[in-house]
């Protein structure tokens, strides 16, 4: 495996063995010296051009851990807000050596886009293209839900999960409907008929629009942030109205099954698609996503660089 | 190919080697089995059993995955990442026995020596091999060998033990490198 763009570059034993991989490397940041020599001496750079806190600050500490350097770049204060092109900025990239990249990109495709058209020789990471993918958000979320409820397999057959909110504008939800699916699990998704795509039911999923009928049957409920920045159009009519039908509040955390956990992949808009309640009871995992996506990380990393030039391509 | 090491032999080699671990370190007190998966892992639980039956005390025993601290990861496609177990009794002060099931080039010792390094300051650390078939690369020595074994480079050692393999046989053969 060479590039990471989409859950669907990996099979089913494939992402389990970055599961399994990450749960190794999970115990390194537990441990008291929290680096490894893996990657010495490979260059990683984090091409962000678009903003990001969890997702770049988790690259880099994945990066780093495992020794490797890490450049990073992002749209505001470097060339691309003067109009560079994404070939230059890659072939500037490659001049400098990068091993790889770590792309975040507000066009949908971009990471597909660096990969394929030969401008540089290095691995590229999807962080997250527009509306499109965020595979490594994906595999750490399955990280999270098989360390929570997984029973003892190496997937997630049996688990119900419900995707709750903006589906239509999530790159999170695409991911991880194809990566949950994949691992065996039952997807619910839960939204208004406005903010699912065109094409929804070919989706491997179900869908309803009814959040209540919905939370006693699922072990997990992953709330998706409302991407306002996104929306050039009126999807609903107001917070208040979104936040009623589609919000989860105390009350329906009650309805939830014992054991049932809550997720979010950040930045939350508490009062909108999650309470604080909620968001700090113990139902939620979501600063262990945080915590998971590091591991995950460097475990996408390791399988990406840590082999030799000579399998590279060839799978 | 032809059989090194049958069974029997293999047996006899364990026995000898966790005699030999006693008597250096003068009883089992202060020693921390450390197995390199996947065969080494599966040798320190027999040696382990064996110093207990010797002794009639269990001998913290664990794994060491040392992957991630190998310096020719670029020459081969990534490898899956085994489980390091170390014993709750930790490391630190203690008689750490590494044990492997071939000692070749000697990288893969390095590569241990630094992920210990990691995790705490033994007092000694020990190398027990099943066996030692040459070709050193790197100044390391085993302290305890179940057999010395002359090899040309192009050869192979395959050594099988009945946990994974379903059957204990240690053997060589002709590489066709």
């Amino acid at each position: 495996m060479r590039h990471l763009l989409s859950i669907s570059d990996l099979n089913k034993s494939e992402a389990i063995s970055i599961l399994d991989t990450a749960s190794e490397l999970a115990r390194v940041s537990d441990g008291a010296v929290k680096k490894l020599p893996t990657l010495r001496g490979r260059t990683i750079v984090n091409l962000f051009a678009e903003d990001s806190t969890r997702t770049r600050i988790s690259f880099e500490a994945a990066a780093k851990r495992l020794s490797a350097d890490v450049i990073n770049f992002s749209a505001k204060g470097s060339s691309l807000s003067k109009g560079e092109s994404l070939k230059d900025t890659a072939m500037t990239l490659q001049a400098m050596g990068a091993d790889a990249v770590v792309i975040r990109h507000p066009a949908s495709g971009a990471a597909q886009r660096l990969a394929e058209n030969h401008w540089m020789s290095g691995s590229v990471v999807n962080a997250g293209d527009g509306t499109h993918e965020h595979p490594s958000q994906a595999l750490l979320d399955a990280f999270t839900i098989r360390k929570h409820l997984g029973m003892g397999g190496s997937d997630l057959v049996g688990i119900n999960v419900a995707i709750v909110g903006d589906i239509l504008h999530s790159r999170v939800a695409r991911s991880n409907v194809l990566l949950l699916s994949m691992l065996g699990a039952k997807i619910t998704l839960v939204a208004p008929p406005t903010l699912l795509p065109v094409g929804i039911h070919n989706w491997p999923a179900t869908v309803s629009y009814d959040f209540d009928s919905v939370i006693p049957h699922v072990d997990v409920v992953m709330m998706l942030r409302v991407q306002q920045e996104r929306m050039s159009d009126l999807f609903f009519p107001n917070a208040r109205e979104y936040s009623r039908y589609f919000g989860l509040n105390g009350e329906r955390m009650a309805a939830m099954k014992k054991g049932a956990i809550v997720m979010h992949p950040g930045p939350m808009n508490r009062g909108l698609e999650i309470s604080a309640e909620v968001a700090d009871s113990a139902r939620s995992v979501i600063t262990e996503q945080v915590t998971n996506g590091v591991s995950v990380r460097m475990a996408i990393l390791y399988v990406l660089l840590a082999g030799g030039a000579l399998e590279v391509g060839s799978n | 190919m032809s059989v090194a090491l049958s069974a029997q032999d293999i047996t006899r080699a364990l026995t000898r080697i966790s005699h030999e671990i006693l008597e250096k370190n003068q009883g089992s007190t202060n020693i921390v089995l450390l197995g390199i998966p996947t065969r080494g892992a599966h040798l320190a639980t027999r040696i382990s059993s064996i110093i207990s039956s010797i002794e009639g005390t269990d001998v913290p025993t664990g794994t060491l995955d040392i992957t991630l601290f190998r310096d020719d990861l670029r020459m081969r496609p990534p490898r899956a990442i085994m489980p390091t177990k170390i014993p709750t009794s930790g490391i630190e002060g203690k008689d750490v026995v590494l044990i492997d099931d071939v000692l070749f080039s000697g990288r893969t010792i390095r590569a241990a020596l630094d992920a210990l390094g990691e995790i705490g300051r033994p007092r000694t650390v020990q190398l027990a091999a099943l066996v030692d078939r040459g070709h050193r690369e790197l100044p390391i020595k085993a302290d305890f060998i179940g057999k010395n074994l002359p090899t040309s480079k192009s050869q192979s050692v395959k050594v099988l033990l009945s946990e994974i393999d379903g059957r204990d046989e240690v053997s060589i053969e002709e590489g066709v490198e």
